[in-house]
């Protein structure tokens, strides 16, 4: 497609959508479906007809609204509607032209929505992601159109860089600088992998950006090959993530029918293809060197690095790995430049984060905050605090890799720096809010079997070592502990991290040990309730001085 | 392991005191045993691909707060590498305590008694007994292949087995099976070992294995039967039948 | 055993094990007579008492702890004893009992009392003959010394030699922690 045919076919489809007096918006993510979204959109659509309102509102699916644990969201013009069913469509419609439904209405001027600052999600909510027009009106491969006509790859490296981006996955790693490693890397053929093997128990950002805006991502990789010089992308998206499959394999074959993919791209030399790999439930597969391992037909094992997949990755070529939210970030940043960027955000992690708020906090879902907001307006202001009059415990964020903070650190602000002086790390965005009925021996036994389930089994530390960090934490919190068990929980932690062969290992422990950092309380509690004997960790004898009677 | 040029480039490390030259694509671990420097391994050997499994060949890079397998880190000039020190001896013994517990090493009942990597391992470490909780799983013995026998009571999932059988008797008849502390060693789709197909009976992973996961048959004491089908006929053979 | 009381006193221990690591002892041969002369063997399945004395200063294991009986010795020698040894693989790493652990209790006794059990006689209906009085309770596993007491000394081998014991028996009574790792080894 050549630049002004897509123009003219975003300005009619923008010219459509005015066409329109009304819009009935209803999200159509796994959350709301899982709670007859779909049925409510058929209702809805079927009372429209029935009005022979067709031509006047115009009743569409849309990605996530948020506010999950109020579903299915329903947004009729400026009015947002809350655990809407079916059998409320004729109300719905009605008050399009009258006052408001009362019964369904969901404030949206409460902080959960105003404190959010979107840019990732910015189109989630208002575009059909199935529509590739719809996408089109709202700016999609603008930012494309932009780099392929106006910058050098330098200068789009260069901008990347400027905006302090840094990678969404987990670790923070500067986005500008694996691109120019990657772009540095010599050979003809490289590759862009877009890691949508999101695995952290409790975190669904990911998937809401590929099941919300599909072309979000599709672009920013694309821009990223234009980039570092690569003509072949991959998306990496697990299996149990089949709304997504399906709505990033609807939208790639989009992006090939209208030339958005494949060859001489706005009429350029510039040339792309993008296709989808399925994981097969690994967790260790979001380790970048076990999605290459698995992307080429291989087991699903990491391998020792260096060499680094920005010198030799998928086949062997230079591959440029982010996450979805990672290139989610890029087509707004050139659109609106770096400089807009990194005003948003702290001095070293610039930009918004989205973050999946599950467990004991009265709104559970998904919210896009500036980084930098502390927790405590996180948990207390946009999660609307603990409900049942409970207290507030801890916060897991991190997913396995993570750990948890206590409520004296709520007050710190959430930037990658931060959560690692405490023990925890940023992660993917995943943040389980736990109220003072939350066992937090439980919690770090929970993820420890998460971790020894999904160890790959490759090196022994992670093998071995998961299993018995879990055995000591199963014994702990049912009451069997032994006496020396906190100082060999201490000392597995410290071995499995230190020599563990890949991240998933190396960061295994860390739920143990912010757990035993700031709760230690409830391991001894627990320590206490154990019956006495049991045998302390044997050969202390090794520094014992012997005196035997002459 | 990548083929060194000849005219490759060489390069100056130090290595537990010792100033050492190398060639550009060396690993620390190959110019150790160049210059005589024990490094422990289980998983590395020399002609098959890297594994980095095994943790054992960690080492200390000066500078470094990470540890780093000597099998997998290509030297760079002025390295400083220490192969030795307490908490290496420490994580060392820890990684043989594991494997020890993970499985059941019976050596005393073991057919490799006294031909076994990781026994004499862990008495060179000094490894007398194992602080960590014995897993006693319940594993079996394939006993179906006429000439070999995998006792996976004493495997340690090195996956050398696999990586000759693939990388140089060409057959790939072993792989891995599951993952974490359920991964075991399979031969071709998990079936019996008689039973494969594309076993060409070379025995270059018995002869590989490290412990006795994988040994000839006929060497447990419960297979030494005497062939005496022979003892009717004796007279007759020697030519005093009647 | 009429001694100074001057000696240090020795006790040996046998719990689920073949007895070998006794044995192997037996086998310092003349050196026993040495033995004899710096401690006091107070207790042993080579001596008279019966009763586990109080105020032992070194007393070696062998065998692993199998049944209620053996952990209930082990706590009793733990608190009599100064020094405990793990003599021999069975003590170590619970060796051959050990390898009854990757089987349910009751699938051992059906192996045990019942299938290997005498044919029974023409005409009498099969019986499962369990033991059930006068024997300690199986425990669910048996388990190294070291998972039930602290232990002091680790000496492996099936049997360790008596080079070995010899060793530790000399450094500990000369007040040296012995290092046994060139005599000996797991299943040595």
């Amino acid at each position: 497609m050549k630049a002004e045919e897509m123009l003219n076919l975003a300005e009619k489809a923008r010219q459509d959508l005015d066409h329109f007096q009304h819009h009935i918006h209803v999200c159509t993510e796994s959350g709301c479906q899982s709670s007859q979204s779909q049925a409510v959109l058929a209702s809805l659509t079927a009372e429209v007809n029935r009005r022979g309102w067709q031509d006047r509102v115009w009743v569409k699916g849309v990605g996530c609204m948020g506010l999950c644990c109020e579903g299915p969201l329903v947004k009729c013009d400026d009015r947002l509607y809350q655990r809407v069913r079916p059998q409320d469509a004729a109300d719905l419609v009605a008050s399009l032209e009258a006052e408001p439904v009362e019964r369904l209405h969901c404030d949206t001027e409460q902080p959960f929505f105003t404190r959010q600052k979107l840019v990732v999600r910015e189109n989630a909510g208002k575009i059909d992601p199935e529509s590739l027009l719809d996408c089109l009106a709202h700016g999609a491969y603008q930012g494309l159109l932009r780099v392929l006509t106006e910058m050098t790859p330098a200068a789009v490296i260069q901008e990347i860089t400027a905006s302090g981006l840094r990678g969404r996955g987990g670790a923070g790693f500067p986005t500008g600088l694996k691109w120019s490693t990657v772009a540095k890397a010599g050979g003809a053929a490289k590759y862009v992998i877009c890691n949508g093997d999101e695995g952290d128990p409790g975190a669904f950002m990911d998937r809401s950006v590929m099941e919300g805006d599909p072309h979000r991502v599709l672009e920013g990789m694309a821009i990223a090959a234009y980039a570092v010089g690569a003509d072949h992308g991959v998306i990496y998206v697990r299996a149990e993530y089949p709304l997504a499959v399906k709505r990033l394999n609807k939208a790639i074959n989009q992006a090939r029918r209208h030339e958005l993919l494949g060859l001489n791209i706005f009429g350029t030399h510039f040339q792309f293809n993008v296709e989808l790999r399925l994981g097969a439930g690994a967790f260790v597969c979001g380790e970048e060197t076990a999605l290459i391992a698995s992307v080429e037909g291989r087991r699903g094992l990491p391998r020792p690095r260096p060499p680094y997949p920005a010198n030799e990755g998928l086949y062997g070529a230079p591959t440029l790995i982010n996450n979805v939210e990672t290139f989610a970030n890029v087509p707004a940043i050139i659109q609106r430049g770096a400089a807009w960027f990194a005003g948003i955000g702290t001095a070293k992690s610039k930009g918004t984060k989205v973050f999946a708020l599950t467990g004991r906090v009265r709104n559970t879902g998904l919210i896009e905050v500036p980084m930098g907001m502390s927790l405590r307006e996180i948990i207390y202001d946009l999660a609307g605090g603990i409900p049942e009059g409970k207290a507030f415990k801890a916060v897991q964020t991190g997913g396995p890799s993570g750990g948890c903070i206590p409520a004296e650190h709520l007050d710190i602000p959430v930037d990658y720096e931060s959560l690692t002086r405490l023990g925890s790390i940023m992660g993917s965005g995943g943040m389980i809010v736990m109220d003072e009925t939350s066992n937090m021996v439980d919690v770090a036994r929970f993820f420890m079997e998460f971790c020894m389930t999904e160890s790959c089994g490759k090196c022994v530390p992670c093998r071995v070592g998961t299993w018995q960090l879990h055995g000591i934490l199963d014994r702990i919190s049912r009451g069997q502990g032994k006496s020396g068990d906190l100082n060999q929980l201490q000392e597995l932690c410290a071995m499995v991290k230190q020599t563990s062969l890949c991240g998933l290992g190396q960061s295994a422990p860390n739920p143990v040990l912010s757990t035993l950092r700031y709760f230690e309380k409830e391991y001894r509690a627990l320590l206490e309730k154990a019956p006495a004997a049991g045998a302390a960790p044997a050969n202390s004898a090794k520094t014992v001085a012997l005196e035997v009677a002459p | 392991m990548k083929a060194v040029s000849a005219t490759a480039a060489s390069l100056t490390l130090n290595i537990d005191g010792q100033d050492l030259s190398c060639r550009a694509g060396e690993t620390i671990l190959e110019v150790a045993r160049e210059n005589g420097i024990a490094i422990p391994t289980l998983c590395w050997l020399e002609g098959l691909s890297l594994w980095g499994g095994c943790r054992l060949c960690l080492v200390e890079i000066a500078g470094s707060p990470k540890l780093h397998a000597a099998c997998a880190t290509v030297c760079t000039e002025g390295l400083h590498v220490t192969t030795n020190s307490p908490r290496l001896t420490h994580y060392r013994r820890m990684i043989v305590e594991m494997l020890l517990s993970e499985r059941n090493h019976v050596c005393s009942v073991c057919v490799s008694n006294g031909h076994c990597e990781l026994q004499s391992l862990a008495q060179k470490l000094g490894v007398d007994h194992v602080s960590l909780p014995y897993r006693f799983p319940k594993l079996t013995v394939d006993n179906s292949h006429d000439l070999f026998r995998m006792d996976h009571n004493r495997c340690i999932l090195c996956t050398r087995c696999v990586r000759v059988c693939a990388e140089v008797e060409g057959a790939h008849t072993k792989d891995v099976k599951g993952r974490g502390i359920l991964a075991a060693i399979i031969q071709d789709l998990d079936q019996p070992w008689g039973d494969s197909k594309t076993c060409t009976n070379c025995g270059k992973c018995v002869n590989i294995c490290p412990t006795g996961a994988l040994t000839h048959r006929g060497t447990a004491v419960g297979e030494m039967v005497k062939k005496q089908e022979f003892l009717p006929y004796l007279t007759l053979m020697r030519g005093c039948g009647k | 055993m009429s001694t100074t009381p001057a000696k240090p006193k020795l006790a040996t221990v046998w719990l689920d094990g073949c007895s070998g690591c006794h044995m192997s002892l037996l086998d310092l041969d003349e050196r026993l007579l040495i033995l004899a002369e710096k401690v006091e063997v107070v207790y042993s399945p080579a001596v008279d008492p019966k009763e586990f004395p109080e105020g032992v200063d070194i007393t070696l294991i062998e065998g692993a702890v199998s049944s209620e009986e053996d952990r209930h010795k082990a706590q009793l020698i733990r608190a009599r004893s100064r020094l405990v040894v793990s003599l021999g693989d069975c003590a170590v790493t619970a060796n051959v009992p050990g390898m009854r652990n990757y089987f349910e209790k009751d699938e051992l006794f059906q192996r045990a009392y019942v299938e290997n059990a005498d044919a029974p006689a023409a005409g009498e209906a099969r019986r499962a003959r369990l033991p059930v009085l006068g024997v300690p309770a199986l425990c669910p596993r048996a388990t190294p010394v070291h998972e039930v007491i602290p232990v002091d000394l680790f000496v492996p081998g099936c049997p360790p030699s008596a080079e070995a014991i010899w060793l530790v028996l000399t450094e500990l009574l000369a007040g040296r922690m012995p290092q046994v790792a060139e005599l000996t080894r797991f299943g040595a």
